[in-house]
């Protein structure tokens, strides 16, 4: 990866609180351009909270968000989402009174029209399913064809940067297959820059160039995805099954 | 019960919520630890609210005028004015180093965690409840110029706690948005003041009952309607229903006098004894000297047993299924009905519950004035009522009577501006704008605590501990 | 306390949802508008049974939970659930008086599609879970437990009139209920959090907060929806261990769908497999896994071609490690990973894109397959080369490649970048042909030499489609 550059996403020390109590003690990530980095961790560890954060909801009480050279560690949401990044956020949030078509366009608010077409069509590609349901409302959809959704929208703002959120919870194997090969793909023909965050932590660290590990708010292991995937105590505590 | 068969232990990854919970449970004990410290902040803290009670009671303890031949005299006390201030000093003190641990680091430390607001809560409960049972005699003693004028306040601020904690049924408890609420409230009127002028041998004590029992069956009525709507139709629905009866009660003028409303409705009686002069009247049983404030005192004493009431059913039903059930029905209505509960009844109990609080708060309202027409139950009264109730903080009953204090008190409040003139000059008339100013006030509450003032809510069953729940938490139903 | 129904929990032996079935799908169907999610459905859930309904996503597994619990009323179909032993001459006999159920001694029978979804829960007792959980968040554990026992406690209370006079047949009732409640809050671990609300909890404890909210309505039968999505593999593991208790212990029959085929193929005496709101297979796990059409719309690749992907991966770590030296993506691996890995075939990697709209001729076995650049019709000298001896080539993938005229290495070696995507459209193989450096492989072997991989193949560590060490292969 081009790592000579400036990072294009750089999280510093950053603490984040929900009221008095902390959820992100002091979290370190770098994201390099064409890069997929991959956050993995049990639940409630603080990895959606990271997520969130870099979108300035919450915000960072300490510490520093910088992307593509800016800092927008105060910026407001809807700014930070201006400069190109784009998220499929925890529990998908798809318009569901909208149709898939309706939320396709919701997500390319940012996209010259022009792009329009060729990006419905890209994400019809990508997922045959939500071509099947574009006219009907995002509600209806099933719980993986919401995931699908959020995701296509996602991808409709052109994005440098994309945040995934559990892009696998919910879907059938097969599915969950395609989409990181999608993810994969995205970054390989078009230079995407992932980061995700996954409980799903096999294929999360075999598709990505780097992974982190967070315990309660924190980077406790960093490493390249498959020097993670050999580290003993992530094979135990995150790939194997955890029998006794 | 043996465990030895399943153990779905998470104890091997303590998770970022556990780590929450611990933090939570520190947070509050944080400071208390050096004793010199402690007792300095509290000397500290007492002191301020000496000072305070200095500065307000300055006005009401230290300078007094009476009307006097040929003007205003004035009178000073100091005495009583500084004994006042030793007593909030010791009082202060008292409570910081005696009752849970001290409250005095609240002086210097500006987080208020959910956790500190229960014991906050219950202590300002107790003591505004001890206030509320001597309140007329201390108005008596202490005001006995203004004291029917502060009584009578004091009576209509009960009204608006009893009509509060009916509605915080339904809004908070249940989670249904009811924007008629005041139909209710009309309907234990009416029923009251047209029974009692047409049948003679009902009184107040027996139309009671009978009003509140009218006003539930109201209840249910309304309830059938509106039970399939959520949201914002919920409201409107509702709202159109307290307008329905309105007007109905305006034009139905063989029945209810349409707008020359009902007059001569019967006083309520202690035990068949009248608060009247001369013979046979409360003051001639008792051999004491006949005073108006007596019926006062009275009256304040019913819609304070009737608010206390409402308050015990309110917080005993919280503690049942019944009650359960609302609260869970606010939460989540799907959920409630996988797990074999009956929304449409739920749903129906909780709309005559609240309203059955509301007409027993009506028939009140109906015997304290002798008089009522359809002009005292507008939409405005409606809004009044859910303004407390969202106000104070939806489903908390100690933030209903703050609220209520608050707004009604404050409305009366706002009457006596004069001093304005000084700032503004003497062309400013200061009533003029008592809405705007209580507005603005409204406003800034809310900017300030949009979940109302006291938001946390208590459990209703507790294992080991009790917790109060962070507002964050706590859905808030349909129509909000 | 003892909280074990009158009902005994039968050993799952024989087929139960054949003989002794307490909920019966028929001809279920739901259409919304023109939309059919759910067509003609027939399936049965046997007594004591943990079943499993799986399928794509968006194959109608959640609109039949949701006619199972009463939320939707089916367009068509009967749906009934019983409690004991019921003849069909009583169903019928509901059937045809209209009524919604009738019990008759120890015998229930409850026709779920005529019942109000609250009653199914109260009286049929059906519990359910949702798939995004349905918590009452601003309630603590406790208060989630002690709602769901409102009917009991209603009854006791008298409809709340005696519980607020304190009568003690509430009091008792209440005692009852709160047993009830740290009997399940220890069950799944929670008895430390009991007055924390439950929106405060980590997501895998509001999981188990669900199920045991569930439970408390004292269910015959229990419907999860999804109850591992979202857990890491330890916590699916519990989730194992605590409905098999659910099951063993309190004899309740378990309805669900699940993604995650760890659970579903270790835990799960029947399975159910939906696509397009059709029923596509139905039988124990190890028939449904190897079920063609199972395969080509859902689990995607075979399963022993996935365990065989999951042991390389394990062993070529385990190796890399030992020598503690880096790695690339693929190699291979060791025996003793086998069983944990078949219990948990997670290994999934490229994705079958296509693989409804394109046809799988080995699994669909009806479509004739389109001939690949090169193909032969049959094989030279009327045997082919043991394919399987290139990594990322099941058994099945063999029969897929022979059906389009693929049967030796040199016709693999000589595939162009065309070829390669083609042959990934038809096997719904996106990227992974490249990845695994089949040409490359396969220019070895046609050479007649090995790979690492080939070598572990002959002799016989990995399962393979010809017995023996026979190489197969061209000299």
């Amino acid at each position: 990866m081009s790592e000579t550059s400036a990072p294009l996403l750089s999280v510093s020390g950053v603490e984040t609180y929900y009221g008095n109590i902390v959820a992100l003690r002091g979290v370190d990530i770098d994201v390099h351009r064409g890069e997929i980095v991959t956050l993995i961790g049990a639940n409630g560890a603080g990895k959606s909270t990271l997520m969130m954060t870099i979108c300035g909801n919450p915000r960072a009480r300490h510490g520093q968000i910088v992307y593509d050279g800016t800092d927008i560690s105060a910026m407001p949401t809807h700014e930070i989402m201006r400069l190109g990044i784009a998220q499929s956020p925890e529990g998908r949030r798809i318009f569901p009174r909208m149709t898939v078509m309706e939320n396709l366009q919701m997500g390319a608010q940012l996209v010259d029209d022009k792009y329009f077409d060729d990006d419905v069509k890209r994400v019809f590609d990508l997922f045959p399913r939500l071509k099947e349901r574009q006219v009907q409302r995002g509600g209806t959809l099933s719980g993986g064809e919401q995931q699908m959704l959020a995701i296509g929208r996602a991808l409709m703002s052109r994005p440098k940067l994309l945040l995934l959120d559990e892009p696998s919870l919910g879907l059938a194997p097969l599915i969950v297959r395609q989409i990181f090969d999608i993810i994969g793909d995205l970054n390989k023909n078009e230079g995407l820059t992932v980061f995700l965050v996954e409980q799903n932590a096999f294929h999360a660290l075999k598709l990505a160039h780097r992974g982190h590990v967070m315990v309660n708010g924190k980077i406790t292991m960093s490493g390249t995805g498959a020097e993670l995937l050999k580290r003993e105590e992530v094979r135990a505590a995150y790939l194997e099954g955890g029998k006794h | 019960m043996s465990s030895n068969d399943t153990q779905p232990a998470d104890v091997n990854h303590p998770e970022g919520a556990q780590i929450k919970r611990e933090e939570r449970l520190a947070a509050p004990n944080l400071p208390a630890d050096d004793p010199a410290n402690s007792y300095a902040a509290a000397i500290k803290d007492a002191a301020i609210a000496a000072l305070l009670a200095g500065v307000l009671g300055f006005f009401f303890l230290a300078i007094r005028t009476d009307i006097a031949p040929g003007g205003l005299e004035v009178t000073t006390r100091w005495a009583l004015w500084i004994i006042s201030m030793i007593v909030v000093f010791g009082g202060r003190l008292a409570i910081s180093l005696f009752f849970r641990g001290g409250k005095a680091k609240g002086a210097g430390n500006k987080v208020v965690s959910a956790v500190a607001v229960p014991g906050l809560g219950t202590w300002l409960g107790r003591i505004l409840f001890a206030f509320a049972v001597i309140l007329p005699f201390f108005f008596v003693y202490f005001f006995p110029g203004r004291d029917r004028q502060f009584i009578d306040l004091a009576i209509l601020i009960m009204t608006y706690i009893m009509l509060g904690w009916g509605l915080n049924i339904v809004v908070g408890l249940a989670g249904l948005l009811d924007l008629g609420y005041v139909a209710f409230y009309a309907v234990g009127a009416y029923s009251f003041a047209l029974l009692a002028t047409h049948f003679d041998f009902i009184g107040f004590w027996i139309a009671l009952p009978l009003a509140g029992i009218l006003a539930a069956f109201w209840g249910m009525i309304l309830g059938f309607p509106v039970l399939r709507l959520r949201g914002d139709y919920l409201a409107i629905v509702t709202l159109a229903f307290g307008e329905i009866i309105r007007v109905v009660l305006l034009n139905w003028y063989e029945f209810t006098g349409g707008p020359d409303g009902v007059s001569g409705i019967p006083k309520p009686t202690l035990f068949g004894l009248e608060f009247t002069r001369g013979e046979g009247g409360f003051a001639d049983f008792f051999g004491l000297e006949y005073d108006s404030i007596q019926r006062f005192i009275f009256l304040y004493y019913i819609i304070f047993i009737l608010a206390i009431a409402t308050n015990l059913i309110t917080m005993r039903l919280r503690k049942m299924p019944i009650g359960r059930a609302w609260e869970a029905l606010r939460e989540d209505e799907i959920a409630c009905r996988s797990l074999g509960i009956n929304t449409t009844n739920t749903k129906l109990t909780a709309f005559s519950t609240g309203a059955m609080f509301g007409g027993l708060a009506g028939s009140f309202f109906a015997t304290r004035q002798g008089f009522i027409s359809p002009e005292s139950f507008t939409f405005l009264e409606s809004a009044i009522i859910l303004a407390i109730v969202v106000l104070g903080g939806l489903g908390s009953q100690i933030g209903v009577v703050i609220a209520s204090i608050v707004m009604i008190g404050g409305i009366e409040l706002l009457r006596n501006l004069d001093f304005l003139q000084a700032i503004f000059g003497s062309n400013f008339d200061p009533t003029q704008y008592r809405m705007l100013i209580f507005g603005l006030a409204m406003v800034l509450i809310m900017v300030w605590k949009p979940r109302g003032l006291i938001s946390s809510r208590n459990p209703s069953a507790i294992y080991k501990e009790k917790k109060a729940i962070g507002a964050d938490m706590v859905a808030q139903g349909e129509g909000h | 306390m003892a909280d074990t129904k009158d009902m005994t929990a039968p050993a799952s032996t024989g087929r139960a949802w054949e003989n002794d079935a307490v909920l019966t799908v028929e001809h279920l169907t739901m259409r919304f508008g023109g939309l059919t999610a759910v067509n003609d459905l027939s399936f049965n859930v046997g007594r004591g049974d943990i079943t499993a309904l799986i399928g794509p996503n968006g194959a109608g597994k959640t609109t039949v939970f949701n006619c199972v619990t009463g939320f939707y009323k089916p367009t068509e179909g009967r749906i009934t659930m019983r409690h004991g032993k019921v003849s069909n001459d009583f169903i019928e006999r509901v059937t045809d008086t209209g009524e919604r159920y009738r019990v008759e001694g120890n015998a229930g029978v409850y026709l779920l599609e005529r019942m109000p979804d609250f009653t199914i829960s109260d009286k049929a007792k059906v519990a359910r879970t949702f798939q995004n959980i349905r918590l009452f968040a601003g309630m603590t554990v406790l208060e989630n437990l002690l709602v769901a026992q409102h009917n009991r406690l209603m009854v006791a209370s008298n409809f709340t009139f005696g519980g607020l006079l304190g009568l003690p047949g509430y009091r008792k009732a209440r005692q009852a209920s709160m047993e009830k409640a740290i009997y399940w809050m220890e069950r799944v671990n929670l008895l430390d959090r009991a007055d924390d609300p439950a929106g405060d909890l980590p997501y895998g404890a509001q999981r188990r907060l669900e199920i045991a909210r569930s439970m408390c309505t004292d269910p015959h039968l229990l419907c999860l929806d999804e109850p591992a999505a979202g857990l890491n593999p330890r916590e699916s593991a519990e989730l194992n261990d605590l409905l098999q208790f659910i099951r063993r212990e309190h004899g309740t029959s378990i309805l669900l769908i699940e993604h995650d085929m760890g659970v579903v193929m270790e835990i799960s005496d029947h399975v159910v497999v939906l696509d397009y709101g059709e029923k596509i297979s139905d039988g124990d796990a190890e028939a449904v896994r190897n079920d063609p059409k199972v395969i080509a719309a859902y689990l995607g690749v075979d399963d022993e071609e996935e365990i065989e992907e999951i042991l390389e991966e394990d062993a070529e770590i385990a190796k890399a490690h030992a020598r503690g030296e880096e790695v690339s993506d693929d190699v291979v691996m060791p025996e003793k990973a086998k069983a944990k890995s078949k219990a948990k075939p997670k290994a999934k990697k490229a994705a079958p894109a296509k693989a409804r709209s394109e046809p799988v001729p080995a699994a669909a076995g009806a479509t004739p397959a389109p001939a690949m650049a090169g193909g032969l019709n049959a094989p030279r000298d009327g045997k082919g080369d043991n394919l399987t001896r290139i990594k990322g080539i099941g058994p099945i993938n063999e029969k897929k490649l022979n059906a389009h005229g693929i049967f030796h290495f040199d016709q693999i070696a000589a595939w162009k970048a065309a070829d390669v995507k083609q042959a990934e459209d038809y096997l719904a193989f996106d990227g992974r042909i490249k990845r695994e450096e089949w040409v490359k492989q396969a220019k070895t072997l046609a050479k007649g030499g090995d790979t690492d991989f080939s070598k572990r193949v002959d002799k016989g560590a990995v399962p393979s489609s010809r017995s023996g060490k026979g190489k197969g292969g061209s000299k």
